[in-house]
């Protein structure tokens, strides 16, 4: 049989200028001014005049041909065939018509069964990571805790009179491929791996021991064959080596548990970027509805209603109240685990004499 | 369907306001009979709390990257997704697509793969789930065909993301979606074949709000800003004070910029332009009153990552200011972008991001390996330690001998692209 005809190699990337709404294409970079008409609906007005409606929809991001053809037809009727997506996953149909607004929403809630939200002061989709689903690492599912957690913040998603915007990520291991957020739920391990000598002869040794961040990999002879061994006692279960050596199983189904980060975000604006911090942890995985995570998901977004200033972002929140009393006012309890233990511990410790009564 | 499995514990995730990807699969299911048997492993997945796939490698010719493959474990039970992998595909930048283009994925994806797209993944890419080892190749073949286009894992550059920048955004301060495609294209080679130490990925926001969330999550923020001043419209301030009140300007604009560097009294708003430090709150909230400068181009910065595996770490300034209009601003770019790489693949550790490669080394020997002088804008403080190596108080340099720099600086640059 002759070889398959390949097709061209090194397309790049797809030529958005074909894809662009025309009033994008129009007023490409003479935008003027925007405006938040409701909740997941903005408005933009270009320099000419020119207006521009966007309506936000949350999506599961996991979506069927089926669904997907759905959507096009309601871009195909409102949106002269054309939409985007955003960051967070979120769908957003653009269209020109003002008086085709309302019964844009009216298609997308009761014909595709999606929200509109997730614009301005509002808690938007929760980015996250592939889980059970699909990927060879995560010892939680993604696409299951995020529907759980979007189902208790659906009002949230809706409307948008928070103190500021909310951002939540989730991560399936401790790997993190998920993103620094305002809150973040993240898988932990609890143990050392437990070597598979057998599925460990399929692994680049060198690599697996040079993966390790604190050096608790080292080579060593198993059964008579090259292998490597655990120093428990270094070992942070961090999970590097199995995503380099499936014969590194660092999950557990009977001890990992879920944590809670706090305080992320990664816009520039005012403080800055910052780093998340943990709030709690030690949360069960508890598919398929992960309802103590909901909980105190839920628990740290009313304290932050309650307590924050407007235009404070959770972080910023917890900065100008302190630590202190950002445990107070959710009830979560500050142990000994939340001081930091590893590389640049010393630069989260108090060194001044400040401190609240 | 008869050989759909029980569902019991996914069922429950088809309560709930919020859309539900178990729905929707499940009517998948009903013409394709992996999507079912794909359920059933997460089924199974959820009574264990176990999961079930183990990844590996599967490369179209003449890729070295954009295929995640996964074969199930347990197979035998569910022989239709034994073989279940992922193709990655570029996606158009700002996630801007036509219907015909997204009918287009939906078609090859229902004639070699199992119906499933993730729109989109962590890294920006368009998710095509669930082709075999055979159908991944003519899944390849047919997105090539269309003009598609697939890559990004394994130690190679990975698809870029970018904001909606100037195709609806009055904040951009460049052209986020026209820099995307051209760093796509100008390295489409690193992005198709690992030779890498690690992954490095470019995050592109066309203002300081970094809308594709690019300042942890990324090797380099591109991130738009502007040196002259901000654009003030002061009947604009007027009545945005009429309808908020002037006490809510001096609290939530005023009091709230980091650097205090505005004053706002007898209903005038005044910037002292020389300590704004672009952070985009105030325009963020009276986007009708002020706006970013007209001398505008980004900031770079370098070092993003996540945690594996030492840690977090944000990204660092390195550029603070570099015009991004023209192709010629464009070549400086991909010419400096070509020195951090040869610096770093020729010094990295195997698996050390650029970030973390920096720390080893320190940020001054990267940057006389990158051959930048140093600014205090990359700095947020000077040391505070005193052990310094002034290299002009080496007995070798006292003695005349030249400063030498890491010798990839002295390689001729490759310029432009195009003429090989």
């Amino acid at each position: 049989m002759a070889a398959p005809e390949l097709a061209p190699r090194d397309n790049g990337a797809p030529d958005y200028k074909k894809y662009l709404h025309p009033a994008m294409a129009r007023n490409y970079g003479r935008w003027r001014d925007h405006a938040l008409v409701r909740p997941g609906v903005y408005k933009h007005i270009a320099e000419d005049g020119e207006e521009l409606y966007t309506v936000r929809a949350g999506s599961p991001r996991m979506l069927s041909v089926n669904k997907i053809r759905e959507i096009c037809d309601v871009a195909d009727r409102f949106c002269e065939g054309h939409l985007r997506f955003t960051t967070r996953n979120n769908i957003e149909f653009l269209l020109t018509n003002a008086d085709d607004v309302e019964p844009l929403i009216d298609a997308i809630e009761n014909q595709l069964k999606m929200p509109v939200g997730g614009t301005g002061h509002s808690i938007s989709n929760i980015i996250h990571t592939q889980g059970w689903l699909h990927c060879n690492l995560p010892g939680t599912d993604a696409s299951g805790a995020v529907k759980a957690i979007m189902d208790v913040l659906f009002e949230e998603f809706r409307t948008d009179n928070l103190p500021q915007r909310l951002k939540l990520s989730s991560s399936c291991c401790q790997i993190n491929c998920g993103a620094h957020a305002d809150i973040s739920v993240i898988l932990q391990h609890h143990h050392p791996p437990k070597p598979d000598y057998e599925r460990i002869t399929q692994c680049e040794l060198p690599k697996v021991v040079g993966i390790c961040p604190v050096a608790a990999i080292r080579p060593a002879k198993k059964k008579g064959r090259d292998s490597v061994e655990v120093v428990e006692e270094k070992c942070m279960y961090c999970g590097a080596c199995h995503g380099q050596c499936p014969g590194l199983e660092i999950r557990d189904a009977d001890t990992d548990t879920l944590a809670i980060w706090v305080g992320g975000k990664s816009a520039n604006t005012r403080s800055g970027p910052s780093f998340m911090r943990l709030a709690t942890f030690g949360l069960p995985n508890n598919p398929p509805r992960w309802p103590e995570v909901s909980d105190a998901v839920r628990r740290i977004v009313d304290a932050w209603k309650d307590g924050a200033q407007p235009f404070e972002r959770v972080g910023e929140w917890i900065e100008r109240i302190g630590w202190k009393n950002f445990f107070d006012a959710t009830g979560f309890e500050f142990t000994k685990y939340h001081i930091d233990s590893y590389r640049f511990a010393r630069t989260t410790f108090n060194t001044s004499s400040q401190a609240r009564r | 369907m008869s050989d759909f499995p029980d569902t019991p514990l996914l069922d429950q995730l088809e309560d709930g306001p919020w859309p539900s990807f178990v729905t929707d699969l499940k009517r998948l299911a009903q013409t394709k009979a992996a999507v079912g048997q794909l359920l059933g492993q997460l089924e199974k997945s959820y009574g264990n709390r176990w999961n079930y796939w183990t990844g590996t490698v599967l490369n179209l010719k003449g890729y070295g990257g954009g295929v995640l493959a996964r074969y199930s474990d347990i197979g035998e039970e569910f022989p239709q997704v034994a073989q279940f992998h992922t193709v990655r595909v570029i996606e158009p930048p700002g996630y801007v697509y036509s219907t015909d283009a997204l009918r287009e994925l939906c078609d090859i994806s229902e004639e070699h793969s199992s119906g499933i797209l993730q729109l989109h993944g962590m890294t920006g890419d368009i998710l095509m789930l669930g082709s075999d080892n055979e159908s991944t190749h003519a899944a390849g073949e047919a997105l090539m065909n269309k003009g598609w286009d697939i890559g990004g894992s394994g130690g190679a550059m990975r698809t870029l993301s970018c904001c909606i920048g100037p195709a609806r955004c009055e904040m951009s301060c460049y052209d986020t979606l026209g820099l995307t495609k051209f760093l796509t294209d100008t390295f489409i080679s690193e992005l198709h074949r690992p030779e890498f130490p690690y992954k490095f990925k470019f995050k592109l926001s066309g203002c300081a709000n970094d809308c594709a969330n690019s300042m942890m999550r990324s090797d380099m923020p591109i991130i738009g800003t502007w040196r002259d001043n901000i654009k003030i419209d002061q009947d604009e301030v007027t009545r945005f004070a009429k309808v908020h009140g002037e006490q809510f300007v001096s609290d939530n604009v005023a009091g709230r910029c980091p650097t205090r560097c505005i004053s706002y009294g007898g209903g005038v708003l005044e910037i002292d332009d020389d300590n704004c430090v672009h952070c985009m709150h105030c325009i963020n909230v009276m986007h009708s009153a002020l706006r970013p400068g007209d001398d505008r181009g980004v900031t770079l910065l370098i070092g993003g990552k996540r945690s594996l595996k030492i840690g977090d770490m944000f990204s660092s300034l390195l550029v603070p200011f570099m015009k991004m209009n023209t192709q010629e601003d464009w070549d400086e770019l991909v010419a400096l972008v070509r020195r951090i790489w040869e610096f770093w693949t020729e010094y990295a550790l195997e698996h050390e991001r650029v970030g973390e490669f920096i720390d080893r080394i320190s940020m001054t020997s990267f940057l006389d390996g990158i051959g930048l002088e140093a600014d205090p804008r990359m700095v947020s403080e000077p040391r505070a330690n005193s052990y310094i190596k002034f290299e002009e108080y080496s007995t070798g340099r006292m003695h005349g001998e030249p400063h030498k720099k890491p010798n990839v600086v002295d390689r001729e640059v490759i310029g432009p692209e195009g003429d090989g």
